[in-house]
């Protein structure tokens, strides 16, 4: 009974930290984005607009569900879900806090403590591209279907630099256990400077954060709904709260990326001063708690980039992804070797 | 010991469950009013002209051939990620001729033009 309740206890919590975080990730894109825009942003519902976002949700559960009459039902129905569940489940394997020892029992901090959490988390990402590209091809609209190809053609080839950035991260750890990639990185060289694998792998970090916003399909990438070009993309035939859906599964989907990043390159949850070897409760929400403010810095990130650079041609982003990422990863890897083994 | 995998399968079902049920409560709390022009494809406003299930480049098909293809590759080179220091300089050498063969590929699909958009 008691091994059934934690795991599900962890379920619990991380989904209501992800999608609770959706909307005030909402509410903070819009006020940022009126920030740097010099406006307002949103700041009559409830105290400086607080309450924003669920007069949004309210208003989106209440809107008329259109089915239009030429679609393919089956995958015109299935795209909204497919297009949050992978992202969201990626969280499955990412560890968030250090483990925790709890009336007698060791607990670790992430809802599967996999040892090959890696290989699952590139299982599950090249998922992900499904719900878009069904999305794009059931609506039955030239729209839809060119933005669901453009954003498929886009997600899958920028795959392959962000696995590439991986497999070098992978070198520097020599595991495929995500805990133990941030154990690691919670130690210090020469006792100041956190040993985070952005020091160890800066080309592979950036390798992934470039890949990282073509994944999530954000400005400078937003390709796939670019507004002026296809009225939207994939989601034009979507009303209510299926297209709502589809802008969770974006948000999502940003914050897994950001908590990978978090966990491969920023040292995951730990923190100076957290004694990584610790398993006392309070040192284990401090984890926790450095883990969200990462995670957080990296998302304000994506928004401060989204409001600051302007969109990329089709052409400019396939040439950046194929013909300088990839073979600068590959690069990558080869000098990662060469350093390793010598 | 071998890990248990259930959570992840819950986790998994968790989340369909949550997006079947906004479906449902979307589809039962919203208005139906069935209107021939509202239900169709929209097109801008204007009437669609034919269908959308017509030819489209065929260059979106080649890279998905080619993510098939070096996504397989990357995937090879994880288990030698993780293991390079203890198989040392042969393995290296290895590891070499592979991205070797695999940079040539690339360079091979640049020079036919099949990375070229216009």
């Amino acid at each position: 009974m008691y091994a059934f309740l934690i795991p599900l206890l962890k379920i619990v919590v991380v989904m209501a930290g992800l999608f609770g975080a959706v909307p005030v990730l909402v509410y903070f894109e819009r006020r940022i984005a009126a920030f740097i825009q010099d406006r307002l942003g949103p700041n009559r519902v409830g105290p400086m607009g607080l309450f924003q976002p669920l007069a949004d949700a309210i208003k989106m559960i209440f809107k008329e569900d259109i089915v239009p009459d030429h679609v393919d039902r089956v995958l015109y129905v299935l795209a909204p879900v497919l297009a949050f569940v992978p992202p969201a489940l990626a969280f499955a394997v990412i560890p968030f806090g250090h483990p925790i020892r709890l009336l007698g029992d060791r607990i670790d901090l992430a809802i599967a403590p996999a040892g090959m959490g890696v290989l699952f988390l590139l299982a599950v990402g090249s998922t992900s591209v499904y719900g878009i590209a069904f999305g794009g091809w059931a609506s039955n609209n030239k729209f839809s279907l060119l933005g669901g190809l453009r954003s498929s053609a886009q997600m899958i080839s920028y795959e392959i630099p962000l696995v590439l950035a991986l497999v070098a991260v992978l070198m520097t750890a020599g595991t495929l256990d995500l805990g133990r990639i941030v154990a690691q990185q919670a130690e210090f060289h020469l006792g100041i400077l956190p040993a985070w694998n952005l020091f160890h792998q800066p080309i592979a970090f950036l390798i992934f954060f470039i890949a990282a916003f073509a994944e999530t399909n954000r400005l400078p990438f937003d390709l796939p709904e670019c507004e002026p070009e296809l009225i939207g993309g994939y989601h034009t035939e979507y009303s209510s709260m299926k297209f709502a859906m589809f802008m969770m599964g974006e948000y999502v989907a940003m914050i897994s990326m950001s908590a990978l990043l978090v966990t491969f390159f920023l040292g995951g949850w730990s923190f100076p001063g957290i004694d990584p070897t610790s398993t006392a409760l309070l040192s284990g929400i401090a984890s926790v708690v450095a883990f969200a403010a990462k995670v957080a810095a990296v998302l304000f990130v994506f928004m401060w980039v989204r409001w600051t650079l302007p969109r990329f041609r089709y052409d400019q982003l396939m040439n950046l992804g194929w013909k300088v990422l990839i073979p600068l990863a590959l690069l990558n890897i080869m000098a990662t070797g060469v350093v390793g083994v010598a | 010991m071998v890990p248990s995998f259930w959570p992840i399968l819950a986790y998994a079902g968790f989340l369909v469950g949550l997006g079947g049920a906004i479906l449902l409560i979307s589809h039962l709390l919203g208005p139906r009013r069935h209107q021939r022009a509202k239900h169709d494809t929209y097109e801008c406003g204007v009437a669609p002209v034919g269908t959308a299930r017509e030819r489209f480049p065929v260059r979106f098909y080649l890279v998905a051939i080619l993510f098939v293809l070096f996504d397989i590759e990357t995937v090879f080179l994880v288990p030698w990620a993780v293991t390079y220091r203890r198989l040392g300089v042969p393995g290296l050498i290895e590891m070499f001729s592979f991205i070797a063969v695999l940079g040539i590929g690339l360079y091979y699909v640049w020079r036919r033009g099949a990375l070229e958009w216009d």
